[in-house]
């Protein structure tokens, strides 16, 4: 059955909810907040978001700020990830 | 693009690559579980596959929603387009999944069915069109429910009396639970997912380890997280002891996200629910409650009734599981294709008989 | 009861076997089996080539574009990537009751600009109107006669290992512009349609060395090279991060998880190069406003097995199938 995955397919046929990527706040407004990434600006929600600001990079699925990505957890893991053996 | 490629970096996968295949020399050839559809496409996306040994297996589990949304749910959902002045607002990928006769996606050029990126922007619509009934079909897991609920809160904020949602929310530790228990399957880790993980936190997963001796590590979903935590796996296997590790911890906290948990515990309650290709599963769905009752579709629009056909012969539940391979089904390729698809495995493009077809062919 | 569905025409798979199995059973000939994007004919002593394409696309109107100009670049477009100067264009249209006439005159006059940039003329038309409902507003039809280079020397079997490929400009605006002007998703970004003629470009890198040339359209660049590798019969192989793609393509798709290896473009082409004569062709692709993003993509291989492999981003292998299923529907 490994087989099976050698092979990959033509996935990603479009509009995969589960996605979600971090984006930048650029500006907030109440409970929402205006994102931007690779030029791509959208106003999304930040209702379940602890103390939002402007320049934290969050996590930004179907509308919504899921979670805020902490950059320094970032930076370590990116170290981690040089440093393994 | 930040955050992103970092975490895709060449020189690193390549590295975290021979490590993984100096630690797995010798071990008997063991199943690891990606539960997430987004880690099964990223695992084809990046060719990981390719970069892994051949006895560290990933078998892609349940966790696409689209893939377990029973046929039935689809049905009902075409039939709503049927009744006057209703319009159907749903994310993107529910549109192609076939029902007993019909598919959302043909009922969109009549108008009767709406593409949203968030279940806020088919509120907003009903707000702006109160001479229409807004149905948006609740779809996704622990990532997507509290989206949902701010919604529902919104429409209940502006007093909507045109707005609605058909929840066919579901959570995925039941699932995860069902899956550890199974002999056949045979799982010795989960790749746990990104992010329904940002929000249930990592102590959800701390009874199936628990319970089960089964190594959990939560993934990222890039591909260092990926190759990073089946080394974390590996490691945990060879050391004979399993706990919860959280490879995603710039993201995913211990407790999750506190204010998503009570905005879903304030909208939703749990009930039993149907997981198209496995079956029904005990406290593994989400209702709305009670005081959200205006904007439950059951209470509010009569359901037309629908005569859903069973998939007679197909046994995705199997497939879903690593037990058998699309080869072993008697639908596979012949009624059951990727332009006609039967079951779960080939509905969605991140099914193993999806994948399987494209292969053969 | 056998039917036609959409996947028929998404420029995949589907739709490759039910030109095989039933246009060119039925209607094929030397011109036709070929399966070029543009067929050539003897005229006395000239070389001509002539193509036809249809188009219809929703919405009508988008950023960087709308079906009139282009109605005109993808019949203009497969003239030149067949290494013909187009001259002449006929075009049909076909519109529905109650379809507006300023929304008409626009699409004209769309077509009217877009022939003058290229330097085509409409030589013939047909105008007829149908009932509502029976075509979604507008469909058009338009063929296209070049002349061939003298310099040109376009056909697939010419193809061997060690051809280089090359991409003119970034991949997926077109499907991105479409995707977002159809559906209202919700986000501000500057991303328009790559719909341009491709003539005078073509005209300016049109050389000996260029053995083959292909417009990425209907099922985007994975589609296209599938089908070179299957004329062919070689292997492709082509990495990942030499791909052009704007940031905000990029962005888009992986926020909606589209892949841009599938995504239509309207404006860009793909060319295989001999070895020797790539760091050529590339530099004077680049000196033109439409190649000035253009990039050595990958080499053909030696191998036969008809497949197109992908080097990933982070050094996995991802083999490119032909597209399956319909993406985007009425894409072009």
């Amino acid at each position: 059955m490994t087989v099976l995955f050698l092979w990959a397919r033509q996935f990603w046929q479009g509009f995969n909810m589960c996605l979600a990527i971090p984006m930048k706040i650029l500006k907030i407004e109440g409970d929402k907040a205006n994102v931007s990434s690779g030029g791509i600006q959208r106003t999304i929600g930040i209702d379940f978001l602890k103390n939002p600001k402007i320049g934290d990079y969050v996590i930004v699925h179907a509308g919504f700020a899921i979670e805020k990505l902490d950059p320094v957890k970032a930076e370590e893991t990116l170290k981690i990830l040089e440093e393994l053996q | 693009m930040k955050y992103i490629d970092e975490f895709r970096n060449l020189d690193i996968a390549a590295r975290i690559s021979g490590l993984i295949k100096e630690e797995a020399k010798g071990l008997e050839p063991v199943n690891f579980m990606e539960v997430c559809g987004t880690h099964t496409m990223a695992v084809e996306r990046f060719g990981i596959r390719r970069m892994l040994p051949e006895n560290i297996r990933l078998i892609s589990g349940p966790g696409c929603p689209v893939c377990v949304t029973p046929k039935n749910y689809i049905d009902k959902a075409i039939a709503l387009t049927s009744l006057e002045n209703v319009i159907v607002f749903s994310f993107g990928d529910m549109l192609k999944v076939p029902g007993t006769n019909s598919s959302l996606f043909k009922q969109k050029s009549k108008g009767k069915v709406r593409i949203v990126y968030s279940a806020f922007d088919a509120a907003v619509f009903a707000e702006k069109n109160q001479d229409k009934r807004i149905v948006f079909l609740g779809i996704g897991f622990e990532t997507t429910v509290p989206t949902v609920a701010a919604t529902v809160k919104y429409a209940k904020k502006k007093r909507l009396k045109n707005f609605f949602v058909y929840s066919g929310h579901k959570v995925m530790p039941p699932a995860m639970k069902l899956l550890a228990k199974d002999r056949k399957v045979n799982i010795k880790g989960f790749l746990c997912p990104a992010h329904v993980s940002a929000i249930i936190g990592m102590k959800s997963y701390a009874r199936i380890c628990e319970e089960y001796n089964i190594p959990c590590v939560i993934a990222g979903f890039e591909p260092l997280d990926i190759l990073h935590s089946v080394l974390m796996l590996i490691r945990q296997v060879k050391s004979k002891k399993a706990k919860v590790e959280n490879q995603y911890n710039r993201v995913v906290k211990f407790s999750g996200n506190i204010k998503a948990l009570q905005l879903i515990d304030e909208v939703f309650s749990i009930n039993d629910s149907d997981w198209r290709g496995i079956g029904v599963i005990k406290n593994s769905g989400l209702i709305l409650k009670k005081g959200y009752g205006d904007f439950d579709v059951e209470k509010n629009i009569n359901l037309p009734e629908v005569k859903t056909s069973l998939d007679k012969g197909c046994i995705c539940g199997s497939v879903l599981k690593g037990i058998k391979t699309p080869l072993d089904c008697a639908l596979f390729s012949k009624k059951c294709t990727p332009e006609n698809p039967y079951g779960a495995c080939m509905v969605s493009s991140e099914g193993a008989c999806a994948a399987y077809y494209r292969y053969r062919k | 009861m056998k039917t036609i569905t959409l996947s028929h025409g998404s420029g995949g798979k589907l739709m490759h076997d039910l030109i095989k199995d039933l246009f060119l059973k039925n209607l094929g000939n030397s011109f036709l089996n070929k399966m070029g994007d543009a067929a050539f004919i003897k005229s006395g002593a000239k070389k001509l080539a002539y193509t036809t394409d249809s188009f219809v696309v929703k919405p009508l109107f988008f950023p960087g574009g709308d079906i009139g100009k282009l109605s005109v670049c993808g019949t203009v477009n497969d003239l030149a990537v067949s290494g013909a100067m187009p001259r002449y264009l006929s075009c049909g249209m076909i519109v529905e009751d109650g379809f507006s006439y300023a929304d008409l005159e626009r699409i004209t006059i769309s077509i009217r600009d877009t022939c003058r940039s290229s330097g085509v003329n409409i030589v013939s038309g047909d105008f007829k109107v149908v009932e509502k409902g029976a075509v979604d507003g507008i469909f058009i039809n338009t063929s296209g006669i070049g002349e061939v280079f003298d310099s040109s020397f376009i056909d697939a079997v010419r193809v061997r290992p060690g051809d280089k490929i090359i991409i003119s400009g970034t991949i997926g605006d077109h499907a991105a512009s479409i995707l977002l002007a159809r559906e209202d998703l919700k986000f501000k970004t500057r991303i328009k349609s790559d719909c341009s003629p491709l003539n005078e470009f073509v005209a300016s890198i049109i050389c000996r060395d260029i053995k083959f040339m292909r417009d990425p359209t209907r099922g985007g660049l994975a589609t296209t090279l599938n089908e070179i590798s299957a004329t062919s019969g070689y292997n492709i192989a082509i990495e990942e991060s030499g791909v052009p793609i704007k940031k905000s393509v990029r962005a888009l798709c992986e926020i909606l998880g589209f892949d841009p290896l599938y995504m239509a473009n309207e404006g860009k082409l793909i060319a295989i190069v001999s070895k020797s004569a790539a760091a050529n062709v590339l530099s004077k692709m680049k000196r033109h406003a439409l190649g000035k993003d253009a990039r050595i993509i990958g080499e053909v291989r030696k191998e036969k097995d008809k497949k197109v492999y992908l080097k990933t981003q982070s050094g996995g292998l991802r083999i490119l199938d032909m597209i399956t299923g319909e993406q985007l529907p009425r894409i072009c």
